[in-house]
């Protein structure tokens, strides 16, 4: 463990957090440091939108305070990477200290993208600081209570961006009571997970909820006035005044420092099996910022798995077995947090190439549900409006299981066991009415031939309604229905 | 013969429901009879059970209970010592001297070739808490082994272990039942209670009929759960990640407690950061729970007045049992409620005495009154009692599976008695564990019948059994209670006590042996004074005077403690302690060799391995044969019809059972009860991968496949 004893981990998001975690319980006694821009310890970003939106209290999203670090042998420190010396095995911060490291961890995430237009290129990407007073990319802590600042005097707001990100905060804005306006440049929200019919479920929905969706709809301008955001200007022309603007036009990996320090940078960090970058055995890359087998994600459950792959790793495990499904090829699973909006996107939702695709529309309920099933497996699923069965199509789908030959059974949700074991009276003669003692229907009438005139009699002559009480009702009403069949038997 | 009717105990789960044995062949006397309804059980050894108003169960009893007094018929009674002089000679009838001598001979031979803890006890959860006391003396005093732990560790150790590290104390529920009925909230995690104690369910209705909601979580939609306002189909071994997304959701919607937490707790900072990482949408992913249905269970609890958290052995028997209930603890104390009137934390012990036998010494590292044994205070004050000196009291020996594991190997266990309960059938990995009990020099069983242990024993020593002998069990309330003889045993049979005091004379301990159990009780009084399960002020007397009394109770003048923690915690601070917990993965999961879970539990009608309840007429007619529960889907993708029989395979054994088609078991899960001993014995199958703070064993969980028998 000697080279690999000092451990410096660039980014303090949810990978870098989940890293630290692994790694400390996987090899104690390391020295590890993190080097976060944000001030404070690790939060789950992914949830933001749910406290902008007030349906969750700010303290539910951290992650990690101080005592969390010094209890895993972790320092962390607030600062901006500068620069890898590779060769000295150096990471330089901004403020000109330098932190010797056996390994380096890159998990520096991604950064909004900006669109190019006037009014908004001028700011520096992932961070607001540029931008007029008004308009708030959103992507941290910062950003969410700068939006909660705005929101509060705002008259409007107009969301850029029509992905997860927006449709959640232009929902949470509605939520606040604001007026949304949320712009989308592509033909539907969420283009890269739905389909056109979801999409267009989907944008009904919202608009039910509050937001005015305008898809199909650039941005062209920006207005402002002696230096406050007016309005934005659409690219059919249409100007939409308002005073607060939020950017979700979702982010790229931030490379910036892997790619001055000559690290192998394609879209993302290019790292190998182990999170490893190609160029250097001695860097790590996971997380929004890192680009595997061609592909880089943006999801918790993808960095989480390569954050547990790369603390095996640097802890020098095996990471043949990676451990706990899912795998670092998880499929991808996106859950729509957004007040009213029931949305699940599972895997790979496309048909053709021979796939089987199960549909179920309701307008009137606004439900869309698909599911794309190759070799009799799961392989992707959409569930809008209705997502009762998310919970078992994702397990269905990380498992890779074969599916039941009813496939109904996967959109609807289990039926309800209440009220199913119908009235006593229809029961067969051999369907046992109390549980606890074994005494059928069958057993209640002959007690009832022989004599017994009430729930209680049954009860002596059968143990019926003696363990735990809940069939008394049932025997009452096997006793009446036989008092109501031969009511000459019974006493006025 | 005591006068009839003697007002006693149902002989089997921890309910102990009181009850009547009255004269088989008099008229209803009407005693105690609930409303002279004049309701009978069956009639065995001359009596017939009959009702009592007692608190806990009003009356009520299940079949098992109304069937009891078949127990009493002569039957496969065992009635005289049996030994063998070699394992492949057939046990033989002697008298009790040669079989005792033979016993006290065995043990010292054991210690002198490999030292003292080469001699081993081995105890149960069903034992009065005078034998349980005894058994851990005579560890300590006759034999100065450490080895001796018991069957409880395959039970409720796991919440036990949580109750301590969070409570400072480990009493099953802290509160009476009678609570229950008027919390307008009750979780039930991992309890099938309708089935498995019947009566107790009689709370729960009486709780629903004033407007209660009850939350089940439980990978079957069982009895109890189909009564449930709200029931969670959890993945089998994912209830951690479910606690600790309930208490999630509490957190972001503003639901907990601050104020309590504040006054009451330590250490809720860094647990409310835990829970951030269990938000809805990757819990359920994890557990298959619904976000839906989260969200609705958190708002259930949170929202009511008076609410509570109860765990069974579905939450506690696991790899992570100790943990998984801690997450359910810190649920509850971030919604306020251990030590609030009306509401709390509380478990569902299983064995009749699981609560009693936990605490008075039979645990490896355990001294009477839930002492600790390496306690230097604790071992001076029972050295005491016991009138030896603390050196000579034995450390802290082996856990359950672990001792039972090195059976017969060097530094194992090579003498081994065993007292109340049938290894054989109920340790997992059960087939490992028989070939360990066969690597034994030598085996000893106390039991009134032929168990499947103790058919593989040497020397089989004929004990009584409930209305046979006299002693106090402490019921899942923390209430002691009385069992009263209520008729003569078979000639020729002895208490488990005197067969300890036979044994300590051989054996030339120190103390005093005499097995009057009201004299042993009163010798467990002065053990237990001072300790956390005080019992010093608890006599016979009062307990028939006041339907039980609770412990603590630590002088004559103590009303008992029916409710604890209402102003403090048993911790140095008086807090209660949150304890930041990780879900983890089950020790054996599913893969492409055993795709499918076994979750393993019990049926109505039998109990535990089934020693007792499989000899009893009408049950063994109700439930004859072991099965497996099987999910329509599962059957129909391993061509399963109903009836077939199907083997249920793990990496450690293989299961019989008959296939039972339901679609109130999940579709990745089967079920199959553990009450059968042979090719029916579902613990062949399960996997015996330990808590490592309590040493429970994963009963709840493994990985297995199903082959159709054609």
């Amino acid at each position: 463990m000697k080279d690999h004893s000092r451990v410096v981990v660039v980014g303090n998001g949810m990978a870098a957090f989940r890293f630290v975690q692994d790694l400390a319980g996987l090899a104690p006694g390391l020295d590890i440091v993190v080097v976060g821009e944000e001030p404070g310890g690790a939060y789950n970003r992914a949830r933001l939108p749910l406290v902008l939106a007030g349906a969750a209290a700010a303290d539910s999203i951290e992650l990690a305070d101080p005592a969390w670090y010094a209890a895993r042998g972790a320092r962390l420190t607030a600062g901006t990477a500068h620069r890898v010396d590779r060769a000295g095995r150096v990471l330089a911060l901004a403020d000109g200290r330098a932190l010797p490291y056996d390994v380096l961890v890159l998990a520096t995430g991604g950064a909004s993208v900006l669109p190019p237009v006037p009014g908004l290129a001028g700011g520096p990407a992932g961070a607001s600081g540029g931008l007029p007073p008004g308009v708030v990319a959103f992507r941290t802590l910062a950003d969410c209570r700068r939006i909660q600042s705005l929101a509060g005097t705002a008259r409007n707001a107009v969301v850029l961006g029509g992905g997860v990100l927006g449709l959640e905060t232009a929902r949470a804005l509605a939520v606040r009571g604001l007026p949304v306006t949320l712009v989308q440049r592509g033909a539907r929200l969420m283009e890269r997970q739905l389909d056109a019919p979801a999409g267009r479920v989907l944008a009904r929905t919202a608009r039910s909820l509050g937001v005015a969706v305008r898809t199909g709809a650039g941005v062209a301008a920006v207005r402002t006035a002696r230096g406050r955001l007016t309005g934005v200007v659409l690219d059919d022309g249409t100007a939409l005044g308002t005073d607060l603007l939020v950017v979700c036009c979702g982010t790229r990996p931030r490379t910036d420092l892997a790619r001055a320090a000559g690290l192998k940078v394609g879209a993302g960090v290019v790292v190998d099996d182990q999170l490893r970058s190609v160029s250097d055995p001695g860097v790590f890359a996971i997380g929004d910022c890192a680009e595997h087998g061609g592909r880089t994600h943006g999801l918790v459950a993808a960095a989480w798995a390569q954050a547990q792959t790369a603390a095996r790793a640097v802890a020098g495990l095996s990471t043949a077995d990676a451990g706990p499904r899912p795998g670092l090829a998880a499929p991808a699973v996106l859950r729509l947090k957004a007040a009213g909006i029931e949305l699940a996107v599972l895997g790979a939702p496309s048909g053709g190439g021979g796939a089987e695709v199960i549909r179920f529309t309701d307008p009137v309920r606004g439900v869309y549900q698909k599911l794309v099933v190759r070799d009799g497996r799961l392989a992707g699923a959409i569930l809008l409006g209705d997502t009762r069965t998310a919970g078992t199509l994702t397990q269905l789908l990380d498992r890779g299981a074969a599916l039941p030959a009813d496939r109904s059974s996967l959109l609807t949700a289990r039926t309800a066991a209440a009220g199913a074991d119908g009235s006593p009276v229809t029961l067969p003669g051999h369907a046992t009415i109390c549980q606890c003692n074994g005494v059928t229907k069958a057993a209640i009438c002959a007690a009832w031939q022989e004599g017994a005139r009430d729930a209680g009699q049954v009860s002596a002559r059968t143990r019926a309604a003696t363990g735990c009480g809940t069939c008394r009702d049932a025997v009452e009403g096997i006793v009446a229905w036989l008092a109501a069949a031969e009511p000459g038997l019974v006493p006025a | 013969m005591p006068a009839l009717p003697v007002l006693t105990h149902c002989p089997y789960c921890s309910l102990q429901c009181g009850m009547s044995l009255r004269a088989a062949d008099g008229a209803s006397d009407g005693a105690g009879e609930a409303g002279g309804a004049g309701h009978a059980g069956e009639a065995g050894g001359g009596l017939r059970v009959g009702t009592r108003d007692f608190p806990t169960n009003r009356g009520g009893l299940c079949q098992k209970g109304w069937t009891a007094a078949h127990l009493l018929a002569p039957g496969e009674r065992l009635t005289t010592p049996l030994l063998r002089a070699r394992r492949d000679e057939p046990l033989r009838p002697v008298s009790w001297e040669v079989a005792l001598d033979r016993v006290a001979a065995e043990f010292r031979r054991a210690q002198a070739a490999h030292g003292r803890d080469s001699a081993g006890l081995f105890g149960g959860g069903g034992l009065t808490n005078e034998k349980a006391y005894w058994l851990g003396k005579f560890a300590r005093v006759a034999l100065r082994t450490a080895s001796i732990d018991y069957n409880g560790r395959f039970c409720m150790s796991s919440a036990a272990a949580a109750a301590t590290r969070a409570f400072g104390i480990d009493r099953g529920l802290p509160f009476p039942l009678p609570d229950l009925a008027r919390a307008d909230t009750i979780l039930l995690a991992g309890s099938n209670a309708a089935e498995t104690m019947p009566p107790f369910a009689r709370w729960l209705g009486d709780q629903r009929a004033a407007g209660g909601a009850l939350i089940v979580i439980d990978p079957r939609r069982t009895p109890t759960a189909r009564r449930a306002t709200l029931h969670l189909p959890v993945t089998p071994g994912t209830d951690l990640a479910l606690a600790n997304g309930l208490l999630h959701i509490a957190i972001a919607e503003g639901l907990t407690d601050a104020a309590y937490i504040a006054a009451r707790t330590t250490g809720f900072g860094a647990v409310r950061r835990l829970a951030a990482a269990y938000w809805p949408e990757r819990v359920e992913r994890i557990t298959g729970v619904t976000v839906a249905e989260q969200r609705a269970a958190v708002r259930l609890l949170a929202g009511a007045g008076r609410a509570a958290v109860l765990t069974a052995r579905g939450a506690e028997q696991h790899s992570k049992g100790t943990d998984t209930v801690t997450a359910f603890i810190n649920l509850a104390l971030a919604l306020g409620l251990p030590g609030t009137e009306g509401s709390g934390y509380g478990c569902l012990t299983g064995q009749g005495n699981g609560q009693g036998g936990r605490e008075h010494g039979q645990k490896a590292d355990q001294l009477p009154g839930y002492r600790r044994i390496d306690d230097p205070a604790a071992r001076a004050h029972v050295a005491r009692v016991w009138g030896v000196d603390p050196a000579d009291i034995s450390g802290p020996g082996r856990s359950a599976f672990e001792m039972l594991d090195a059976l017969g190997t060097p530094g194992g266990v090579r003498a081994l008695l065993v007292v109340g309960s049938n290894v054989a059938v109920s340790s997992p990995a059960a087939g490992r564990i028989a070939g360990r009990l066969a690597a034994l020099d030598f085996l000893a069983v106390c039991d009134p019948l032929l168990s499947e242990t103790a058919a593989r024993a040497d020397v089989v020593l004929p004990v009584t059994q409930w209305a046979e002998e006299t002693g106090t069990m402490t019921n899942l309330e923390g209430r002691v209670l009385l069992r009263r003889r209520a008729a003569a045993p078979p000639p020729g049979v002895r208490t488990d006590l005197e067969v300890l005091a036979a044994l300590a004379r051989r054996l030339a301990a120190p103390g005093d042996w005499d097995p009057d159990p009201e004299r042993v009780f009163a010798e467990l009084r002065r053990a237990s004074a001072g300790g956390p399960a005080d019992y010093a002020g608890i006599s016979y007397e009062r307990i028939a005077a006041e339907d039980g009394v609770f412990w603590p109770c630590p002088d004559t003048a103590h009303p008992g403690t029916p409710r604890m923690f209402r102003t403090n915690f048993a911790t140095p601070n008086g807090r209660a302690r949150f304890v930041p917990v990780e879900h983890r993965p089950v020790a054996e999961d599913a893969d492409a060799q055993y795709p499918v879970y076994l979750t393993t539990g019990r049926v109505l009608q039998h109990y535990q391995s089934g020693t007792q309840t499989r000899r009893v007429p009408a049950l063994r007619a109700a439930q004859p044969e072991a099965f497996v529960e099987v999910h329509p889907d599962l059957a129909a993708a391993c061509a399963l019809a109903e009836g077939d029989m199907v083997r249920v395979v793990s990496r450690r054994g293989a299961a019989r059972g008959r296939v039972r088609i339901t679609d109130t078991v999940r579709a990745d899960t089967v079920f199959m009860p553990f009450h059968w001993g042979g090719a029916g014995s579902a613990n062949l199958v399960t996997n015996p991968a330990l808590d490592p703070i309590s040493k429970m064993p994963e009963f709840k969980v493994c990985a297995v496949r199903l082959e159709a028998e054609r």
